[in-house]
């Protein structure tokens, strides 16, 4: 777990006059899952998919094993798709539901692969529906007669066909029952196990997150606000914000007697909030936040290096820490 | 109110349920043959209680109260008894039902948008609930629709009033559903996974809401959802649903407590909680939900349940009562 491999450098992208990600930098190891925490209209989404090249950056730099993603012929792009792969939260619209499970299965083979003799292609294609806990006889049937995991299950196998070097994870379980989310959880972290797959794993959730995430960054309004390794960040979160939505998942069971803590709901991207307007000066998050000064109207924090591999852009990181 | 059968002794403490149902059956008339979807499933929803229904994806739990609310699609027959305040709704024409639904007996649904009209102000919706139920004058309703939403705590409620369900954030749209819930002060509201399209973080918020509403307004509330964790927050009672029927039924804090059935406690072990993350595997239920096409033969759980033995294969253990206000469907509970 030493070489990076993918290096995103204060990338931003541009929704009209609304700034969707503002100088986001982040870093993804060979064979580490980073988590993305962030609530909706945070710009994960919108992350993933700049990554990818879905949608336009307005600046910044994506280096992908020493390319520059956002700048390379699109050829050149398509070519890395083979290592770069994606999973959606919707699993049955993520699926062509025109083909069977085995021609979904056949097609990354067939564009990468296509010396791939048919019996070959039909080996690989029976040996991944069982590593993902599907059986071979479900490769003539269609999307539609699966339930949403065994859906979720059919996505991960189209990614990891290829043995992808990287795994983008967007949401992959929020739209499933909580009784299944842990097996697509933990069928991710097997696959890590075997094939040493890194993952940029996108969640609302920080309780998900942390089961399989080396390390967490958390993302407010298209910015960065945390970033550390998981257990430094689930041990002593720094920044308000990364506190309230730890405290947002403290046992629900508990709730019979207590309240949760929430500070107000988040800034929807577009509903034209001046305080939350990244062109406005100050701290994004400062009309929810507990902690705030005057000084935070003022200045937007940058990311400070608090521990080691542990960084936070708050102006009173220093006066939380000691609370 | 209630006949006197044998099942009227476990609810006897309940003596004016504002919901009662009675051996619900909902079947899907379908190309390939019938589809259960529910299973004799009987259940009462006291004054003022709130009653938690849990269950997986396809576990009928939707099912029971799009049937009470004369919803279901058009292949699906619905038998048995549904009593709304002592009067029998199953079946109802629409037009006599809909005296009822939306003003006494309202439902709020998981996707605040799809539940709104996107072309429609927020005002013009909420105010025509009341023009319609109500008989109210437009201005009456507007002034009414502008308290709701101070009561659901929907912040600059004017301001709102002249916006477009595309304005507001999931959060602010599912409390602007909540309200229009309420314009009609009713008596149960039945809440199918109010929070499960929203962020964690607005998630407690919207389950927060329900429970000072529910204290404010007095009415009861059916909280539908496959996270126990979001009904635990909420619920006196809760119900868990597998494959159509009732599997479980007790009191929130006994059944959190003691979970009696195994699949109410690994359901009880999947809620996402910060506890006992540090583990680096997820707990989840193992395999997969029956399909509801496939014709009973012993508990529909044995295939994943860790308790379950060749006689749990072959015979299907009956919901029986284990004291007057539990019941419990398992040959092998975890307590007695």
């Amino acid at each position: 777990m030493s070489a990076v491999l993918l290096e995103v450098r204060n990338l931003c992208v541009d929704f009209g006059a609304l700034a969707a990600l503002k100088d986001v930098s982040l870093d993804v190891k060979a064979g580490e899952t980073l988590g993305l925490v962030g609530e909706s209209g945070s710009g994960k989404s919108t992350l993933a998919r700049a990554i990818l090249r879905l949608i336009p950056a307005a600046r910044g730099t994506v280096m992908w094993c020493g390319l520059d993603l956002l700048s390379c012929d699109a050829g050149i792009m398509r070519r890395q798709r083979r290592d770069l792969q994606i999973i959606f939260q919707d699993p049955l619209a993520s699926l062509n539901p025109r083909m069977t499970v085995g021609e979904t299965l056949a097609e990354p083979l067939k564009i990468f692969e296509p010396s791939l003799a048919k019996s070959e292609r039909r080996a690989r294609i029976d040996d991944m529906l069982e590593r993902v806990g599907l059986t071979r006889s479900m490769a003539p049937r269609y999307p539609h007669e699966f339930s949403g995991g065994q859906c979720q299950r059919i996505g991960i196998a189209r990614a990891m066909m290829l043995r992808p070097k990287l795994l983008i994870c967007d949401e992959p379980v929020s739209s499933l029952d909580v009784s299944i989310q842990g097996q697509i959880v933990n069928l991710l972290l097997d696959l890590q196990r075997e094939f040493g797959t890194a993952m940029l794993f996108i969640s609302h959730n920080l309780a998900v997150v942390r089961h399989l995430s080396h390390r967490v960054l958390v993302i407010y309004m298209g910015k960065v606000v945390e970033v550390a390794a998981r257990d430094a960040l689930f041990a002593d979160p720094i920044h308000p914000y990364t506190r309230a939505l730890l405290a947002a998942v403290a046992d629900p069971t508990r709730s019979l007697a207590g309240t949760f803590i929430a500070s107000g709901e988040a800034m929807v991207v577009g509903e034209g909030l001046p305080a939350g307007d990244h062109r406005a000066p100050g701290c994004i998050y400062r009309n929810r936040c507990a902690y705030a000064e005057p000084a935070c109207a003022r200045s937007a924090p940058e990311l400070e290096q608090a521990a080691p591999e542990h960084a936070v852009a708050c102006h009173r990181w220093r006066a939380l820490v000691y609370s | 109110m209630m006949q006197g059968s044998a099942n009227d002794t476990k609810e006897r403490r309940i003596m004016t349920p504002t919901l009662r149902i009675e051996n619900l059956q909902v079947t899907y008339a379908l190309a390939g043959g019938t589809l259960a979807a529910v299973r004799d499933v009987t259940l009462a929803v006291a004054s003022r209680e709130c009653l938690g229904i849990v269950g997986e994806s396809g576990s009928g739990k939707t099912q029971i109260f799009m049937a009470a609310m004369g919803l279901l699609a058009k292949n699906a027959q619905a038998s048995g008894s549904v009593r709304f305040d002592g009067r029998e709704i199953l079946g109802l024409a629409p037009k006599i039902l809909n005296r009822i639904r939306g003003s006494e007996l309202t439902m709020i649904f998981q996707d605040p948008m799809s539940s709104l009209t996107p072309h429609l102000k927020i005002g013009v919706q909420l105010a025509e609930v009341l023009v319609s139920h109500r008989d109210l004058s437009w201005g009456a309703a507007r002034r009414a629709a502008l308290q709701v939403l101070e009561r659901v705590r929907v912040p600059e409620p004017q301001r709102r009033l002249q916006q477009y369900p595309h304005e507001l954030s999931g959060g602010m749209r599912q409390r602007v559903m909540i309200g229009m819930s309420l314009l009609c002060a009713p008596k149960l509201v039945i809440a199918d996974e109010p929070t499960s399209a929203l962020d964690v973080t607005v998630q407690a918020q919207i389950v927060d809401l329900l429970r000072a509403l529910r204290l404010e307004l007095e009415m009861a509330i059916v909280l539908i959802s496959h996270d126990l964790g979001v009904v635990a927050g909420l619920a006196d009672r809760i119900v868990v649903m597998y494959a159509g029927r009732v599997v479980e039924n007790a009191r929130a804090s006994e059944l959190l407590r003691r979970a009696r059935h195994p699949y109410t406690a690994l359901l009880l072990k999947c809620v996402p909680n910060m506890a006992d993350a540090r583990l680096d595997r997820m707990p989840c239920v193992p395999g997969q939900a029956p399909s509801p096409a496939v014709s009973e033969r012993g508990c529909a759980f044995a295939p994943r349940c860790p308790r379950a033995t060749e006689y749990c294969k072959a015979e299907r253990p009956p919901l029986r009562d284990v004291h007057d206000s539990a019941q419990v469907a398992c040959h092998y509970p975890l307590f007695p």
